[in-house]
């Protein structure tokens, strides 16, 4: 665990300024009784290694290969997504938005970081950045090229500002070439930032 | 109020840098900053609402200079001090000098998994009449209230159409600030970029806004 490192004062001598405040914090929370250190390590191994971009991409292979499941997202994807486990912290409301040749979607939270954390985990740092932040709504087409992605002049660019307690998760289009594929193997296409809008599932080898 | 988290619209902060494999974390404090702002929340003395109002309040050159979780770390002492549960002086050497105030909850490691997968939905039972429905066309509200809203700037005065109903939801302009969850309606609203920025294009913006922010048109 990372917390055993962080108290090795003998291998680690020059932490930075904010390492040191929020090392004095933690000791200062733990000391008057507000916190136990057990259960920062257990919040912290929770998003490190159980809750991850893997779980949204078995909701999305799902709904290619089921359409009971991808009608069951379009009308109650809290539900949809609970019945595959994932479910909880900033996953209470969830909404499953459907690319289509007539309209890409596009996630941001303009206002903080909102983000389907069950089904994503933690988001990535450009997510939480000014840049992402403050151009998605003005620019998405722009924002989108500094991914790689170009939507063509015909297709609707739609960005849902996550201002709510409802989180948004992308349901990309299914790439061409894959029809028998189960469900496992369809996973693999799909990416985080296919899940976010500013990707597209990868198209098979 | 116009705080520096309202940031849809600003330009000037440089290109999106998407980072090939990115790690969890980037340094080996955000972990414990990251754990310490939810274990915090658990004690049940703040809500979400007040905590993004927190960070909202953060001097603007603070909130736009740090990393995210710096900021969240400086969000988390204004709250630990404004609330008495931790003094200044104690934030500065580290060391308890002052008996710990009462919280409500002490979250143990065992209770985590519980409380995380219970998490905290907003959705509350309605009594008040719904306002608008499905394919209404409205305009949002032009205020600058100075307490929190998630009504962000660029879509103040616009107009738009309500696109889905989502029941009634706390309030946050209400909740942030003590004053109880105050339940409203809440919509998807969707906006024409052509409304919002003035540019010659079919794409939208759909926002999800509360009932008091929305007036017929």
């Amino acid at each position: 665990m990372p917390h055993d490192g962080d108290h090795d004062h003998g291998r680690k001598p020059e932490l930075s300024p904010i390492a040191l405040r929020v090392r004095a914090l933690e000791s200062l929370l733990v000391e008057k009784g507000y916190v136990d250190p057990a259960a920062l390590d257990v919040l912290i191994d929770t998003y490190e290694t159980r809750i991850g971009p893997r779980n949204g991409a078995r909701v999305v292979a799902k709904a290619w290969t089921d359409p009971g499941f991808a009608d069951w997202l379009v009308r109650d994807a809290t539900a949809a997504i609970a019945s595959l486990g994932y479910a909880g912290r900033q996953g209470e409301h969830m909404v499953a938005v459907f690319n289509s040749p007539e309209t890409h979607n596009m996630i941001v939270c303009t206002l903080c970081s909102c983000y389907p954390w069950p089904v994503l985990g933690l988001p990535p740092v450009w997510y939480k950045s000014m840049p992402y932040r403050s151009r998605a709504v003005i620019e998405p087409r722009v924002v989108l090229r500094e991914f790689g992605v170009e939507i063509p002049d015909g297709r609707q660019v739609r960005v849902w500002d996550s201002t709510a307690e409802l989180r948004y998760l992308v349901i990309p289009e299914r790439p061409a070439g894959t029809g028998g594929w189960d469900e496992e193997r369809l996973a693999e296409l799909v990416t985080r930032d296919s899940m976010i809008g500013t990707g597209l599932a990868r198209m098979p080898a | 109020m116009n705080g520096p988290h309202d940031m849809g619209g600003f330009t000037g902060f440089g290109p999106v840098r998407p980072e090939a494999d990115e790690p969890v974390w980037h340094a080996d404090w955000e972990p414990r900053a990251f754990a310490l702002v939810l274990a915090m929340g658990m004690t049940g003395s703040w809500n979400i609402d007040t905590a993004r109002h927190a960070r909202e309040r953060l001097p603007a050159m603070q909130y736009w200079r740090s990393s995210y979780y710096e900021m969240r770390h400086h969000a988390l002492l204004l709250q630990l001090i404004e609330l008495g549960l931790i003094t200044a002086q104690e934030e500065e050497t580290g060391r308890m000098s002052v008996a710990p105030a009462p919280v409500k909850r002490v979250a143990r490691s065992g209770m985590i998994p519980a409380i995380l997968a219970a998490g905290g939905p907003s959705d509350r039972p309605g009594t008040r009449p719904q306002g608008f429905a499905t394919g209404d066309v409205i305009r949002t509200r032009s205020d600058n209230s100075d307490g929190h809203t998630r009504l962000p700037r660029y879509a103040r005065g616009k107009r738009g159409e309500i696109v889905a109903v989502h029941g009634m939801h706390v309030f946050p302009d209400s909740n942030a600030h003590g004053h109880g969850e105050d339940p409203q309606w809440l919509y998807t609203v969707r906006f024409g970029a052509r409304e919002l920025w003035g540019k010659d294009t079919r794409d939208e913006v759909c926002i999800d806004l509360w009932e008091p922010y929305l007036e017929p048109v």
